[in-house]
């Protein structure tokens, strides 16, 4: 059966990562290149391109032409990335104070319960996430599905103003990319073995030790992962914000979208896109410096 | 693992190769909900051409697509600022209108348009027009000025909602002071911005979707509205009003013109010159609640359209049609923007 | 499995090892949160009213709409096909890969090929949309449907590779090794060992996969050709004539039938589980 597969463990490696190198080199990397490239042209006023080198795509993030013509600092655009990062990092660290306990409570029951949680955890997103989206605004609207018992019962006496705030956005970030953090945490969750938290126990380990150097160790794997899987998307992410927060303030995700849209200014857009990438680049360097480290220290 | 992968790629070879097959098609790229199923049964039926739809949900995204080289499209329906940038990007192609049968059921006024101006490129779909609503329960105002809408008083204020894209918005405020749209000059800009950003304090959402929703739930008293969703919005029991301010609304006009990737262009001017006719017309706008450009049309109407207020703008409130801005301009309203969400 | 055997049952009267007060509470909460908008969703799904928010009065109007509406059925139809194509092609994928990247030992290229995996994660989605529809544009693809199921299958590697491989890293291969000393063939390890052992992270990963692509807007919207319109492209594009309760029947029709495939799923992975224990 596996005889037509190489014996050397290098073709073996090398044939295993065809398949991604193929779909994600041509699909994703060739057509990123293509982007990075577009961000060092000139804009074509009604969509796409002029083949003209040009920085000015990455001027226009920190500097603009005043109307008298000179070139003077503008911290608009860096504002809102600013601010777009701190609302994806805040919906991150909220879905994972939410999330792994609910994947490690998961891990805990017997295993077919445990797929059975995982399904039910899924089966909300099957639904379209404009749709849940509008969902919320129902439930924290004005005279909605929570105000309005509060109302008729005489707790409160006028609107609590829940919709269209930075509480909202959160709100709906979290509830958009919960399920990227709980399947990934529980993925590693599920494998860990649970004599090492006896024998913790045995050793005179308190719970919360068996916690926070057991299993929040052995879960790192997961977490990072599903802090990736979050963050990532938050930061790109607009319908949450607009909807839900009322679109005050723009964030990157609207931004980007901005420029290939209405504003029809590829480069800049690209190279918007290219700044993001390169957050979630130093994010990942940072993190990766930062477990060799914790690798090395272990070691000693 | 082989065998799977290739059953596979046959699948997806099969399923595409059979989208692409039958004998006389036509492929419209619409606004979604825009294209009555009832219309595109009876077309069938006189032609006997297969129609399919799909949909996108505005200008910008269809000039992007059709911008990188999108096929398969017969017909697309973009609005009246977008024509002319469609045309100098060549990506739409002449069809000479003006020659078809129906052609003369078109109103005067309508006739030969400022963005085709020779009517080769474009027929009618459906024209509207962009303000403001209130709901008349919670609100005293009569819509009588942009001035509510831009600088709100004590009643409105932080129950205001304005779009989330700039172009109306920009154009109204325009329009409220006495601007001309699409203007090159960044005073005039610095003006439109100084107005955008102190209503901002006055705004609880900027939104172009639940505008009807936030009125009836009381969640916004004034909301940038569009003339036939504010008439659905009404329809359905809530206290909207769609206002006619004396400085004038914004005006849009969409049509149908033919991508120059087109394939069945016969089958698309079949469809343009069948939607010439009042009766089919009709059908459209009974079912979208707009407007029209077909004479006669209105023989059709239902009663509750025919006095609809939406559907018909009062003679002495102007409709400012929007005009496609140069590079220069848009690269203005695009600051101004930028500033206001800052 | 050996730490079956260990798993302290959760009836115990005294809190076991690794048990926390409160955690039961938390996930009933969690469920709650989860649950609270697909019911209100439901529920407003029987709205009289046009107007999707505004309650006026019970109706089943948007139901018989809903089964009438060509549109949306085409549109679904669609969704499942590419959704379906994209979670078992990139679970494929990601499954070797993951395999070779956890198990491979350390070699060049290694970093290289863990950024390549995650790369259509790290790029915003506007811009893979715009970056692939040119490229698909450029060298004359335009096979429809099949545009977006490549489109998705790209971007869902990752999401599937991200469960397999955490689920991968650490785990135990001495039961591989034994397999391997009782001389099972290469495959048959594979076959009956790595998979079942790997089985929950390949669930999880599908899961994401097939979550993902049945949400994709804006990359959807513009790789598809004429004819591959799919629902979030139908939903998102329906807003200029607002939204009205007839998405929320469909959305509730949608969940049924996923619900049902996934109970029935449930069911019979549950059964051949037990027999092959007993």
């Amino acid at each position: 059966m596996s005889s037509w597969l190489p014996t050397n463990p290098s073709s073996r490696r090398w044939l295993g990562l065809a398949p991604t190198y193929l779909v994600i080199g041509i699909f994703m990397l060739i057509p990123m290149i293509i982007m990075g490239t577009y961000s060092f042209m000139e804009a074509n006023p009604y969509g796409g391109v002029k083949p003209v080198f040009s920085t000015a795509a990455y001027l226009q993030l920190a500097w603009e032409y005043d109307l008298d013509g000179t070139l003077v600092f503008n911290p608009g655009y860096l504002k809102i990335i600013w601010r777009s990062i701190g609302l994806s990092t805040m919906a991150t660290v909220i879905c994972l104070i939410f999330g792994f306990p609910v994947a490690y409570y998961i891990t805990l029951q017997p295993e077919n319960r445990r797929n059975f949680y995982i399904y039910l955890i899924t089966i909300p997103f099957w639904t379209n996430l404009l749709i849940r989206t509008f969902a919320w605004i129902i439930i924290l609207g004005r005279n909605g599905v929570i105000e309005l018992p509060l109302l008729s019962l005489g707790i409160i006496d006028k609107s609590l103003r829940m919709m269209y705030s930075d509480g909202a956005i959160a709100i709906g970030l979290t509830y958009s990319y919960l399920p990227l953090m709980v399947l990934p945490i529980y993925a590693s969750l599920e494998k860990l073995d649970f004599r090492l938290l006896e024998a913790a126990s045995d050793l005179y380990s308190s719970r919360l030790e068996i916690m926070t150097k057991i299993v929040i160790p052995l879960s790192k794997p997961g977490i990072i992962a599903g802090c990736i899987l979050v963050f990532i998307p938050c930061l790109g992410a607009f319908i949450a914000p607009n909807l839900l927060g009322g679109g005050k303030k723009l964030m990157l995700g609207s931004l980007v979208q901005f420029q290939f849209a209405s504003a029809r200014n590829w480069p800049f857009g690209s190279a918007l896109s290219m700044l993001m990438l390169a957050v979630v680049v130093m994010a990942l360097i940072f993190y990766a410096r930062g477990a060799k480290k914790r690798a090395a220290g272990a070691e000693s | 693992m082989k065998r799977i992968l290739s059953t596979i790629a046959v699948a997806i070879w099969a399923l595409s190769a059979g989208m692409a097959q039958a004998a006389e098609e036509l492929f419209i790229y619409n606004w979604t909900e825009y294209t009555p199923p009832e219309l595109v049964a009876k077309f069938e039926a006189e032609t006997g051409i297969k129609v399919t739809v799909d949909t996108y949900d505005s200008n910008e995204t269809l000039l992007a697509k059709l911008q990188a080289g999108a096929t398969g499209y017969d017909l697309v329906v973009p609005s009246q600022n977008f024509v002319p940038i469609f045309v100098s990007e060549g990506l739409i192609q002449k069809v000479n209108v003006s020659g078809m049968s129906n052609f003369k059921n078109i109103e005067e006024r309508w006739r030969n348009p400022a963005w085709d101006p020779q009517q080769e490129y474009s027929s009618p779909w459906q024209w509207g027009t962009t303000s403001f609503s209130y709901n008349s329960e919670n609100y005293s105002g009569k819509g009588e000025s942009l001035k509510e809408f831009f600088e709100p008083n004590e009643e409105a204020s932080g129950r205001v909602s304005a779009f989330q894209t700039p172009d109306e918005v920009v154009n109204l405020a325009n329009i409220y002071l006495g601007l001309p749209f699409c203007s090159e000059d960044p005073r005039e800009m610095k003006k439109v911005q100084d107005l955008l950003v102190a209503q901002k304090q006055h705004i609880v959402a900027y939104n172009s979707e639940t505008m009807s929703d936030m009125l009836a739930s009381g969640e916004a008293v004034i909301t940038n509205h569009w003339s036939g969703f504010s008439r659905l919005g009404r329809l359905t029991g809530a206290p909207i009003v769609y206002a006619y301010p004396k400085e004038g609304v914004v005006g849009w006009y969409d049509s149908l013109v033919v991508p120059t990737s087109a394939k069945n262009v016969d089958n698309a001017r079949k469809f343009m010159d069948f939607m010439m006719d009042p009766v089919n017309m009709a059908m459209l706008t009974v079912n979208q609640g707009y407007g029209d450009s077909i004479i006669g049309s209105s023989a059709y109407y239902t009663e509750e359209l025919k006095s609809a207020p939406e559907v018909n703008p009062p003679a002495d409130v102007p409709v400012v049609f929007a005009t496609t801005c140069s590079p220069k301009a848009q690269s203005l309203i695009d600051k101004v923007w930028t500033k206001v969400m800052q | 499995m050996s730490d079956q055997l260990t798993r302290p049952s959760s009836k115990r009267k005294i809190l076991p090892v690794g048990h926390y007060r409160g955690l039961g509470l938390w996930n009933a909460a969690f469920l709650i949160f989860l649950y609270m908008p697909i019911a209100v969703l439901i529920f407003y799904s029987f709205n009289d009213n046009r107007m999707v928010m505004i309650w006026s009065g019970f109706s089943i109007d948007w139901y018989i709409k809903a089964f009438n509406n060509v549109a949306i059925q085409d549109a679904v139809l669609n969704s499942l096909i590419v959704a379906f194509f994209a979670t078992v092609i990139s679970t494929a994928i990601a499954t070797i890969g993951a395999l070779v990247l956890a198990r491979g030992g350390n070699f060049r290229g290694k970093t290289m090929s863990l950024g390549l995996i995650t790369l259509p994660l790290m790029v915003p989605e506007i811009v893979t949309a715009v970056a692939m529809l040119i490229f698909f544009a450029a060298i004359g693809i335009n096979w429809g449907l099949g545009n977006v199921i490549i489109a998705h299958v790209t971007f869902c590697i990752p999401f599937a590779f991200m469960p397999i491989r955490a689920r991968l890293e650490g785990m135990d291969t001495s039961m591989e090794q034994a397999s391997r000393d009782l001389y099972a063939s290469e495959w048959e390890t594979f076959r009956y060992i790595t998979v079942p052992l790997l089985m929950p992270g390949i669930i999880a990963g599908a899961m994401l996969a097939f979550v993902i692509s049945m949400d994709d807007f804006i990359i959807t919207l513009m790789v598809s050709g004429a004819g591959s319109t799919t629902l979030p492209v139908y939903i998102y594009s329906m807003i200029r004539r607002g939204l009205t309760p007839e998405i929320n029947a469909v959305s509730t029709l949608l969940l049924l039938f996923s619900i049902t495939i996934v109970t029935a799923y449930w069911i019979v992975s549950n059964k051949t589980r037990t027999e092959t224990v007993h």
